[in-house]
């Protein structure tokens, strides 16, 4: 990337970025998201993100874009794990050990099915 | 057993029934048949999966896909493609309305974001999320339409206040290091955030690293600054990373270095890590640690507005006040100030945490009232007991009652009452906690932090921090809380820094809202909370204990005696009051007496 150099640049380096975002939220995409603060890595989520990357692998998904994000102020609910189907809203998973993530990767983001059990505090 | 490698449910209940599901049920058995997938595949029978309106509907798992609206014609289709291709049908597929956070309830009620808008929205180490959400546009208006001047204004107009705890106004601060005649000048970001229980600095760090960058580099083109420094805690590893990367990031995009943006103004960024002194977020111990010499404070003035950092003016903020910039620059200073009090604008984070059912990070507008951040968005008092008192603003702050709850949170409100703004950690305590234990630890806090440089914060916090382990073993004696108090307001008074002028709060805080706790520790030797050691005593129920044997096994020093099935007791020269016993009684056999 050279450097901006000018205003126009800059708006241009913006849409570009809106742009990419965007196409993360296009229909038939799935935005797998790990909080990954010092919260989430000391509750777990390095495991976690393993376990949801090695289940794309194994399972051979396409589709699927998976982000890290920071702490989103529910520490104790770390891992903290959230879907996005296209453009819908987002459902935030809590305590996600590796097998919930499998589960959540299983039954919600391959079968359309979020796991009610373990979506974030009523 | 069969092992089967997939089980289809099909729904029976009548509405589906009604829909064909029981031909639904023999089509698919007769399909398996001819397929020879008879061993593979279970069908089975279930009730109700939740859409009988657009049934027949079948649920296949392992995958855990809901089909509806299959009919007996489709059955061949379905066997090839799921069960011997491995695709899953779209159009048959139940579309769920998805669970959203709305209809669970907001997250948590009352909460606005401004620093935090980002953390656990985008991703911290990537520069386009940042971009994505109008990053760096801030940037790109201050250099593009407004004079450095203008920038000030409109920060002074903002009413934002500094976040580190002091409430200096921000504004101002970028207007004196203006001011002053004498170049280079340097930005500082105090992100040593040490106050225990407070990380809300390490959120925006991790999860928004860019916003406190830009902030910056808006104060540097407002101030005249070219060179800036970060002072960040070891103790936040992944904030350095984050931190680190995203500065490259940034000069990569042209937004730090020579001719930013290209104007021919020059800033640049470098981060520093602390080594885990306390004293080192007061900030001329920190920017003598940033110039590699010991981290302890001098004498102001000359504030570092005039002689900071290798003895340039220095305009120093922490990572909160900075990451308000460039919303306070996108928005308009009007935006800002129509949030909060008369005297203090804008929003604060805290970290709320002790004895409360949702503990975590919050944004919250100035002007609030303790009330609402503990009932409403922090959820209450944990397991139904009754709220007793909150400390805010961190060790050197103080202990406010029920009497405050109603108190709305602005920088002057809360020093009238006793305590302090801080940096934003909120410790709330409910009836189980003693108030002369609370005061002992954050003594012991600050006691161990003192850097020792002037002679009231080296010996006076130790002395008092003797004088109230004697009061909590039950060693006090009349006339120890008056000398108490006394030593508390000459160390105030005479200390160099803030941490010595701090320091005595959470005592001072205690002695006015919890004197009959002191008293009652000196005079009638006992704690009323049923904390301190020395004067408490456990005590088995001859009535429920049944004598299972189960304390007596786990008490480590074997205080604890007595027959089979017969009631226990303590003897109370052995026991050394650990509480182990009251934990794995399963009668609630044992009590605490003092």
């Amino acid at each position: 990337m050279p450097a901006i150099k000018s205003l126009e640049e800059l708006k241009r380096v913006r849409e570009e970025a809106l742009a990419k975002k965007q196409m993360k939220a296009a229909p038939g995409n799935v935005q797998v998201i790990v909080a990954m603060g010092t919260c989430g890595i000391a509750a777990g989520a390095r495991d976690t993100m393993k376990s949801v990357l090695s289940y794309i692998e194994t399972q051979n998904l396409s589709g699927v874009t998976v982000t890290q994000t920071g702490c989103i102020g529910m520490c104790e609910q770390e891992p903290i794990l959230q879907v996005i189907f296209g453009d819908q809203a987002k459902v935030t998973y809590g305590k996600v050990n590796t097998e919930v993530a499998e589960q959540i990767m299983r039954q919600h983001v391959q079968g359309g099915m979020p796991l009610k059990d373990h979506v974030l505090p009523i | 057993m069969a092992f089967y490698r997939s089980h289809i449910l099909v729904c029976v209940d009548p509405e589906c029934l009604e829909k064909g599901a029981h031909e639904l049920i023999d089509a698919l058995q007769d399909e398996l048949v001819a397929q020879g997938l008879l061993k593979e595949i279970q069908v089975l029978e279930t009730s109700r999966i939740g859409s009988c309106a657009s049934g027949p509907e079948m649920m296949v798992y392992p995958e855990g896909v809901h089909y509806v609206g299959m009919s007996a014609d489709d059955v061949p289709f379905l066997v090839e493609e799921h069960f011997l291709k491995g695709r899953i049908i779209e159009k048959f597929r139940e579309v769920h309305k998805p669970v959203v956070d709305e209809e669970l309830g907001p997250l948590r009620p009352k909460e606005v974001r401004v620093v935090l808008r980002n953390c656990g929205e985008i991703d911290p180490m990537n520069i386009e999320d940042y971009l994505a959400v109008d990053g760096y546009q801030a940037l790109g208006k201050v250099i593009g339409e407004m004079t450095p001047e203008n920038v000030i204004d409109e920060m002074i107009r903002s009413g934002l206040r500094g976040r580190g705890g002091a409430g200096f106004p921000a504004g101002k601060k970028w207007a004196l290091t203006r001011q002053v005649q004498d170049n280079p000048k340097y930005m500082v970001c105090n992100a040593d955030e040490g106050d225990p229980g407070a990380f809300m600095n390490r959120r925006v760090l991790e999860g928004d690293p860019h916003s406190v960058i830009e902030g910056m580099i808006i104060g540097a083109y407002a101030v005249g600054a070219s060179y800036g420094y970060i002072y960040c805690r070891a103790e936040y590893p992944l904030a350095v990373e984050t931190l680190n990367l995203a500065i490259n990031q940034a000069r990569e995009f042209g937004f730090l270095g020579n001719n930013i943006l290209g104007t021919d103004f020059n800033f640049d960024l470098e981060v520093r890590v602390g080594a885990g002194a306390f004293v080192c977020g007061e900030e001329t111990a920190l920017m003598a640690s940033i110039m590699g010499q010991r981290g302890e404070p001098r004498p102001r003035p000359p504030f570092p507005s005039v002689k900071g950092v290798w003895g340039k003016p220095s305009n120093n903020n922490n990572v909160e006040t900075y990451a308000n910039v460039p919303q306070i620059i996108l928005k308009g200073a009007d935006w800002y100030a129509s949030m909060g009090t008369a005297r203090s604008k804008g929003t604060k984070t805290f970290a709320v945490g002790g004895n409360v059912a949702k503990p975590g990070l919050i944004e919250v507008p100035m002007g609030i009232t303790l009330r609402e951040i503990i009932f409403d968005v922090a959820g209450g008092i944990k397991d139904g007991k009754q709220y007793k008192a909150v400390q805010t603003g961190g060790p050197m702050g103080g202990c406010l009652t029920a009497e405050h709850l109603d108190l709305p949170l602005d920088y002057e409100a809360l020093a009238e009452a006793g305590s302090m703004m801080g940096s934003g950690g909120l410790v709330v305590m409910d009836e189980s906690s003693c108030m002369v234990d609370i005061a002992r630890f954050f003594m012991e806090f600050t006691q161990a932090e003192s850097c020792g440089k002037c002679t009231p914060c080296r010996i006076g916090t130790r002395r008092i921090l003797e004088m109230l382990k004697k009061i909590c073993d039950g060693k006090g004696k009349a006339g120890d809380i008056e000398k108490l108090e006394d030593l508390c307001h000459e160390v105030a008074k005479s200390s160099l820094c803030g941490l010595g002028q701090g320091a005595p709060n959470p005592v001072l805080s205690t002695l006015k809202h919890f004197r009959d706790e002191y008293e009652a520790h000196v005079f009638e030797k006992r704690c009323p909370a049923k904390v301190c050691r020395k004067l408490i005593r456990f005590e088995i129920q001859a009535s429920t204990c049944t004598g299972c044997t189960v304390c007596a096994r786990n008490c480590p020093v074997e205080a604890i005696g007595g027959e089979r099935r017969q009631a226990h007791h303590i003897d109370v020269n052995k026991c050394i009051r650990c509480g182990i016993c009251v934990q794995v009684c399963n009668f609630n056999a044992i009590s605490v007496e003092s």
